[in-house]
């Protein structure tokens, strides 16, 4: 290289470089106290800042589910528990790839694209590291196939949290209800009240229906809190301070499981209902609707297509006749409509009406006809006519009583009203009055329409629990109960008084916030409990009749079933070992909307008759009143009359059993429910031992309750 | 060349001239002061990473494995004749500028950067670790036989040999290593003597062209870390998270530190990185300000001894290569701790001797023993 042209001087290019090192020094120790100044001001001036913010990054607040509170039946039956589940949960941020993981999640564990679906929706609500749940309750033979392929499923993990159970699947659901995932409208319901927001911080499920809902309050517990110490995973490390806590209270039903069971076998097959009642208490013993469902599935998400199918059923099973179900009474009214005609003096015990197999009214052609052609007897009284259930005599009567007071004596047995029970979606019935039709008919009330009534057809209709509480109210001689499920307890008076407390001061928050503006927004947790509040203990609505009125009634009833040459139910009081008051009916079923597709015969399997059957035993100290109403099968006293002999039969028998041996139930249920922890710490404490093979690491707590909601809530901080 | 360095030794003040019998050490091309302070930041650097790996004794063990293989290093680099090395230089260069091509062309990409060469698949070798040492040696050989302060054309070929390798790995894409690559054959130019108005000539065209650069040259990721760092809040669980969580972890540090291995930030993961890149912080949070201004003092006179080596040096070469050395040593950590903190975008830049990590801690104490070399010209054994 030729490029020595110029003489280097190599003093002055010394002199030049210690020029510049020199102020390479300077630049850089002036930038060195730049990085020092900066280290300061975060370490020393900015102390407190980070520091708070680097306690906020490690502890965190978090809220511990209260267990749910199990409901029993009146033996300490459990009827509603909490177990272990395990859910299958992703964390998005651990996996490489999601669509590939989720492939192979769907091969491995069977899951529909819906789920997927679900799935995705569910991923786009979560933070960053949160676990999104894929799918739920796995069995035992997934968990172990997870653990086998778990090297390929980075980010997948198995979650444990306490699900509610109902160990007897079908038979309860209808009475006990269900709870499931709090959805939006849940969330929407839960935020009217501040202490709902709050409480529900770390709770997954909410009744739905039944007592689960009517008593979701009580069930449901207080929130507890813990200070955790989590890495930036969201991972819970340790438990730092804890607050417990409150589990919910416990429910003792009326209900008698092994009664219940008995009627629903009865029931299989059938559509249609049973209600018991012990008329002393308006506890209910019994209360099936059929068909039904295993209402297990609705806890944890019921798949689309099984829910589809039952929601599509032409049996309804969804559909809880017993409080939702309005059916005609039939001939069973007519001992109500014998004792108002009593009552009103239009009859009395020694009248007679001349039967001809018809009736007419007078200035009109038409004939009113008896079941019976030809008729019961050329003149007929009223223990007769209730015997036979002859519907001539009943058109008389009603025609001399007249709608208004059918209207207003009926009234007192409940008819035509909602009961009060507590569960939800009862149905009023209908009794109808001269208002009533001008209001929603536009039509003036015509006579023939008081015929119709008197034998229970026409406009009227009742729900089984209705007219179980109108028989209840016939055995006790004018006291009508407000029906119950749940046994009062000092827990539940405590928690309702306490929660009205609360629920007052926070409405009162709300109003003086100005956010919202009364009752109008009024939570259904505030309704239920406030609803609770006046019907804790058993409650009567009284009224006075004539001793000897209810008498010559209830010795009519009796006939029905005892007369072993007349009485319509005769067939049922072979070997009957005690006496029963009973009245058959079979209802027409009118106003079957016309199907868009017209199958013969399944209209008219449907258009049949329902048969219905009110009964209560023993006659002289009632203890159980039922209504029996099957579904188009015709034949109250050969269908419907036979299930009530039985199912009264069984109860009697465990009244007797009862008063032999007094209360053992408590020490029972007090056994159940030690047992019931103890299951559930064993479940847990057996996941802890499978941790190392199925990854829930995160819970090795001693304490079951903490376990379980850590590992269910860890990502929420309240 | 040889007259030149006849001429160097005559200098005054030179105290290996002066001095009569060089220590043993000294006599084995060590620069005592200097592997002094090596020693003590990398054994500071060691019980960092012991926490700052989760107390993962495994790794710890393997950072002194490269720490024994770095000194080794450079023991063996220290022994060279300068001249050697010199001449070695333009060689190395053009060995790196090859590779990066082939890189180019046939990268295996890691991490989403093709910036490792598999070599017959059994070493999987960074050019851009080569052109650390590469770059300012070949400037200050290109510089070394230039009249200095250098003219406008010599000053022309000089920079473009500091920048060509930084093309090269800018489209890597790394941005932080082809900066510091650049910067320190820029050193070497800038100790030079390169005149002021080339200077502010070239400071003025960076100004100008830094917004093509930003609209056309950087990634969406580096872009992103930069604008992060003006507003670390605006992504709090994304691009911000990093420097938020580092800032938190400095910051709670307070003055003397939470105690060795109870640094939260770092053991509950919310540090990212935190043996790498981001170890700065877990010092800083368990050891406090005071550990961070002894780092900071013990960083500052290596520096300062780098100066001193550069200073004595008996030849242009020497000298150039020394300065620009111990200046891109300071970059480093200039860099680094500032990016931790929250001062600078977020560049993949190691703490010197701190941060876990073989191949940079090889280089840089190849470049140390480069220094050593210098510092040691003409010690006979």
């Amino acid at each position: 290289m030729k490029r020595h042209t110029a003489i280097k001087d190599s003093h002055s290019e010394l002199r030049l470089y210690r020029q510049r090192m020199t102020l390479s020094l300077i630049i850089v120790t002036l930038l060195l106290g730049v990085l020092a100044y900066r280290y300061a001001a975060l370490q020393l001036f900015q102390y407190e800042k980070f520091v708070t913010q680097s306690e906020r990054n490690r502890v965190h607040v978090q809220a511990v589910a209260p267990k749910r509170g199990l409901i029993f039946d009146r033996n300490g039956v459990l009827l509603a528990d909490n177990q272990p589940s395990y859910s299958l949960v992703v964390v998005k941020e651990r996996v490489e790839n999601l669509d590939e993981t989720l492939t192979d999640l769907q091969q491995l564990f069977d899951i529909d694209n819906k789920s997927i679906e679900k799935f995705r929706k569910r991923l786009l609500r979560r933070t960053p590291y949160q676990s999104v749940p894929l799918k739920f309750r796995l069995t035992e033979d997934e968990i172990s196939r997870f653990a086998v392929n778990r090297y390929k499923l980075s980010g997948v993990e198995i979650k444990a949290q306490l699900v509610r159970n109902y160990p007897e699947a079908k038979a309860f659901t209808h009475a006990v209800g269900y709870v499931g995932r709090i959805n939006s409208s849940d969330q929407e319901d839960l935020d009217r009240l501040e202490f709902n927001k709050v409480n529900y911080a770390a709770t997954d499920h909410i009744g739905k229906i039944g007592i689960e809902r009517f008593y979701e309050s009580i069930l449901h517990g207080e929130v507890g809190s813990q200070h955790v110490e989590t890495n930036a995973h969201g991972r819970v490390l340790r438990v730092l301070q804890q607050e417990n806590p409150v589990p919910g209270q416990d429910l003792v039903l009326y209900l008698d499981a092994g009664l219940q069971k008995r009627a629903a076998e009865l029931m299989t097959d059938k559509r249609g209902s049973i209600v018991a009642i012990d008329p002393r208490t308006g506890g209910i013993l019994a209360m099936v609707s059929t068909p039904s469902y295993d209402a297990n599935p609705f806890v944890t998400g019921i798949s689309t297509n099984e829910y589809t199918k039952l929601r599509e059923s032409k049996d309804l099973p969804l559909f809880n006749r017993s409080l939702q179900g309005q059916y005609s009474p039939g001939s069973t009214i007519k001992p109500i409509i014998g004792l108002a005609g009593l009552h009103h003096r239009v009859i009395s015990a020694s009248s007679n009406v001349s039967d001809p197999g018809w009736y007419q009214l007078p200035n009109d052609d038409r004939l009113y006809r008896d079941w019976k052609k030809g008729g019961h007897a050329h003149f007929i009284n009223l223990h007769d006519a209730l015997m036979q259930s002859c519907n001539t005599f009943f058109y008389d009567l009603a025609f001399k009583l007249g709608v208004d007071r059918i209207h207003e004596f009926s009234g007192q047995f409940g008819l035509g009203s909602r009961t009060g029970i507590d569960s939800t979606n009862e149905r009023p019935g209908l009794l109808p009055s001269r208002e009533w039709k001008k209001a929603t008919k536009r039509q003036p009330w015509f006579p023939g329409e008081t015929l119709n009534i008197g034998i229970g057809q026409g406009y009227m209709l009742a729900t089984p629990l209705q007219l179980a509480v109108a028989t209840a109210t016939i055995a006790n001689r004018g006291e009508r109960p407000i029906p119950r499920l749940v046994q009062p307890s000092d827990g539940i008076r405590n928690k309702v008084l306490e929660r009205q407390a609360i629920m007052q001061a926070s409405r009162k928050d709300l109003l003086f916030t100005g956010k919202e503006d009364g009752s109008s927004t009024k939570s259904s947790a505030e309704k239920f409990i406030s609803s609770l509040a006046n019907n804790i203990d058993s409650r009567f609505e009284r009224f006075d009749l004539s001793e000897n009125h209810w008498d010559q009634v209830i010795d009519g009833m009796v006939a029905v079933v005892h007369d072993p040459r007349k009485g319509t139910a005769r067939a049922i009081s072979k070997g009957m070992t005690y006496r029963m008051a009973g009245k058959s009916g079979t209802a027409q079923v009118i106003g079957i909307a016309q199907d868009a597709e017209y199958d013969e015969d399944a209209i008219t399997e449907r258009q049949r008759d329902d048969a219905l059957f009110i009964a209560f035993a023993p006659v002289e100290n009632p203890s159980i009143a039922v209504v029996v109403i099957v579904e188009n099968t015709g034949g109250g006293s050969s269908v419907a009359a036979p299930i009530a002999r039985q199912v009264i039969d069984w109860a009697v028998e465990a009244e007797k059993e009862r008063g032999q041996k007094e209360k053992p139930k408590k020490e029972n249920i007090q056994q159940i429910q030690a047992q019931n922890n103890n299951q559930l710490q064993a479940g847990i404490k057996k996941n802890s031992g499978e941790q190392a093979d199925v990854g829930l690491s995160n819970i090795g707590q001693n304490n079951i309750q903490t376990a379980i909601s850590l590992a269910e809530s860890y990502e929420r901080p309240i | 060349m040889n007259v030149q360095s006849d001429f160097v030794r005559s200098l005054p003040g030179d105290p290996a001239a002066l001095s009569v019998q060089p220590s043993r050490l000294r006599r084995w091309h060590i620069d005592v002061p200097l592997l002094f302070l090596l020693v003590i930041v990398a054994a500071f650097g060691l019980i960092v990473l012991y926490s700052a790996s989760g107390k993962d004794m495994g790794r710890v063990l393997r950072q002194l494995i490269y720490l024994g293989i770095s000194f080794t290093g450079l023991f063996v680099i220290a022994q060279f004749q300068v001249k050697t090395l010199k001449s070695l230089a333009p060689l190395g260069y053009t060995f790196g500028i090859v590779l990066l091509i082939l890189v180019a062309w046939i990268g295996d990409g890691a991490k989403g950067a093709q910036r490792w060469l598999d070599i017959f698949g059994l070493i999987r070798f960074q050019p851009s670790e080569l052109m650390k040492i590469a770059v300012p040696l070949t400037v200050a050989w290109y510089l070394a036989d230039v009249v200095l302060p250098p003219k406008a054309q010599y000053l022309a070929v000089g920079l473009i040999i500091a920048v060509l390798p930084s093309l090269f790995i800018v489209m890597q894409p790394d941005l932080g290593t082809s900066l510091l690559i650049a910067s320190s054959g820029l050193f070497a130019l800038w100790l030079a003597g390169i005149r002021w108005r080339f200077l502010l000539g070239g400071a003025f065209l960076a100004i100008a062209s830094a917004w093509p650069a930003w609209k056309f040259l950087l990634h969406d990721y580096q872009r992103s870390r930069i604008m992060t760092l003006f507003n670390p809040e605006s992504d709090r669980l994304g691009a911000g998270w990093n420097i938020i969580q580092s800032k938190t972890a400095i910051g709670s540090g307070g003055f003397d530190g939470k105690g060795w291995l109870n640094g939260t930030q770092s053991h509950l993961d919310f540090l990212p990185e935190s043996h790498t890149d981001f170890i700065i912080a877990v010092l800083a949070e368990e050891f406090g300000f005071i550990g961070v201004l002894f780092l900071l003092i013990m960083y500052l006179l290596i520096i300062i001894r780098g100066a001193q080596i550069s200073l004595l040096a008996k030849n242009t070469f020497g000298r150039l290569a020394a300065g620009s050395i111990t200046l891109t040593f300071f970059v480093y950590v200039l860099v680094n701790m500032g990016m931790v903190s929250g001062m600078l975008p977020v560049v993949g830049v190691p703490l010197p001797m701190v941060s876990y990590g073989g191949t940079a801690m090889v280089t840089m104490f190849a470049s140390f023993g480069v220094l050593m070399a210098i510092s040691t010209e003409g010690v006979n054994r």
